[in-house]
């Protein structure tokens, strides 16, 4: 763990964040030598007690949707690793191999990212999330075919769940840092699901004439069951089904007729995205059901 | 329906309360539903946002004493932000989408017109929205105005897209912590995710690759660029004619 690679992240996302702790002198001041510094900052209690001083209000739901975030980061990670060691892939586009590794690369940020902050917080970081080989195998091609078969077309499924799951607990992060953390690496997952959709011949944002608009990652409800226990994540709540991504009806206001021009459906369902509860995207009808050994 | 939304985080005080306006409690934010609905006529949970009874953006948006438009303050000056730059963002795709064809390729022209009618609708919302949420405190409609040959090449087209759907996401990811209503979050969020799909696409447009290059995105953390509401309006204010105000933005 690199004690102070978390805070140059932090700081360089919050610049508030070396003002939260006693001060950046007093911080490297008390921690003295380097050789003092390592060790200390080594040590998960010396970590969580500054973040929570310096997180102090947030921690709390803070480490849960940290630890949920880092489970689909991991998955996706997973994911982009199988498809670079995979022959399918090997006969990708220089340019579309490209997209992959910057893809793959952002995930890996968001993992080390999410690992900090959770482990500044006190808490133990989730591990072992990973894409089922077994469905992995199943996808014997890059972007061409089926797209329940291909590579390309699970990248699509995962990057769109991947925002809107984070969509679906922003408003646990209300006015603190964290949700600014979050919210940066949510409209970092919409860039990339707009490009593999680019790199799939679909829209670069979710509409009706989708390719794959009726899988369930585009409706709502929990359908086939969900794994709530998995990676001991704490899972909120489920009370109704989230809005799926063909409504036309946002905060009761009919986008279609009710704005005073008139917008045909698939405009109106496309300016907005939804969001998805954890319930939903943990279903074994989406990212729950390609979680696993 | 949208009476359903709100996971966690939603059902205290502060939820959707209509802002100016309490007896409508069907209007657009009332997200709360069985949560927070027994509440929702409270005005409270706005620590910060003591302003809402003394509306800070008079109507018919009087000048401040420097002479630019007060955006306003506390979540009406976020509504009122964004809407700012939807005005802008929709007017320019406007103005594309009414070009002659031979300028954009077939296939631009065709999504253009999609990113035209979704800025379009946004821009609607968020009137719909502060006019019903906070009457008498919603933003003018501004003029635009763009540099010469904005409108004459592909190039200069591109150009101009890429920086607003980039200045957008910074914009709400930004804005986001300011928010003190989780409703608002949650549409802002909405709404910011289709800009990053715009700014992605378009990047593509002009740098085959770039979806979400290392000069947006940065490379070692992974994060996507925010800016303050004061900063997105200091480079707005290139293309809208009134000049803006946006210090009380959220405060």
């Amino acid at each position: 763990m690199d004690f102070f690679k978390i805070i140059d992240q932090l700081s360089e996302v919050d610049a508030d964040v070396l003002g939260r702790f006693n001060s950046r002198r007093a911080v490297f001041g008390s921690l003295g030598t380097a050789a003092k510094r390592s060790a200390l900052a080594a040590t998960p209690l010396f970590l969580g007690a500054l973040f929570q001083k310096a997180y102090a209000g947030t921690a709390a739901t803070g480490v849960e949707v940290l630890q949920y975030a880092l489970a689909l980061e991991l998955f996706e990670q997973d994911f982009y690793a199988k498809v670079k060691a995979s022959s399918p892939y090997a006969n990708a586009s220089a340019a579309d191999k490209a997209a992959i590794d910057q893809i793959k690369k952002h995930e890996d940020s968001h993992v080390t990212l999410l690992r900090g902050a959770i482990s500044g917080l006190g808490a133990t970081p989730v591990t072992g999330v990973t894409f089922k080989a077994a469905v992995f195998a199943g996808l014997t091609t890059f972007k061409t075919g089926a797209a329940a078969t291909s590579q390309l077309g699970i990248a699509q499924l995962l990057e769109d769940t991947g925002v809107r799951a984070y969509k679906g607990r922003a408003g646990e992060l209300l006015g603190t840092d964290l949700l600014t953390v979050a919210l940066q690496i949510h409209s970092v997952e919409a860039r990339h699901a707009a490009k593999i959709r680019d790199m799939r011949g679909q829209r670069a944002w979710v509409n009706p004439a989708d390719d794959l608009a009726a899988h369930p990652v585009y409706t709502s409800g929990v359908t086939t069951g969900s794994t709530p226990a998995a990676f001991g994540l704490v899972v909120p709540p489920y009370t109704a089904p989230s809005p799926v991504e063909n409504n036309t009806t946002q905060s009761n206001v009919d986008i279609k007729a009710g704005l005073g021009a008139t917008y045909t459906a698939s405009d109106a369902a496309a300016a907005f995205d939804e969001y998805l509860q954890v319930a939903e995207v943990l279903d074994n009808s989406r990212a729950g059901g390609l979680i696993g050994a | 329906m949208s009476d359903n939304l709100q996971p966690r985080g939603s059902d205290d005080t502060s939820f959707a309360q209509p802002l100016y306006t309490p007896i409508k409690r069907r209007s657009f934010f009332m997200y709360a539903g069985a949560t927070a609905g027994a509440s929702a006529l409270v005005l409270a949970g706005c620590s910060k946002d003591s302003n809402n009874a003394t509306p800070s953006l008079p109507a018919g948006n009087s000048v401040t004493s420097s002479g630019a438009i007060s955006l306003g303050s506390g979540d009406v000056g976020v509504l009122n932000f964004a809407y700012a730059l939807e005005q802008l963002e929709a007017d320019f795709y406007s103005k594309v989408a009414a070009l002659p064809s031979g300028i954009l390729t077939g296939s631009e022209y065709t999504y253009f017109q999609e990113v035209a009618k979704h800025e379009a609708i946004h821009r609607d919302f968020f009137k719909a929205a502060l006019t019903r949420d906070a009457s008498g405190q919603v933003l003018r409609g501004l003029n635009p105005k763009y540099p010469a040959a904005t409108f004459t090449d592909r190039t200069n087209i591109l150009a101009t897209a890429k920086a607003f759907e980039d200045l957008g996401v910074a914009a709400y990811n930004g804005a986001g912590k300011l928010i003190k209503t989780p409703a608002y979050l949650v549409i802002a969020g909405q709404i910011v995710s289709v800009e990053a799909r715009h700014a992605a696409y378009i990047r593509e447009l002009v740098t085959p690759g770039s979806f979400a290059a290392d000069d947006i995105v940065n490379a070692t953390s992974g994060l996507d660029d925010q800016k303050s509401p004061t900063d997105v309006i200091a480079i707005a204010q290139n293309f809208i004619t009134e000049k803006l105000d946006a210090s009380t933005v959220g405060k």
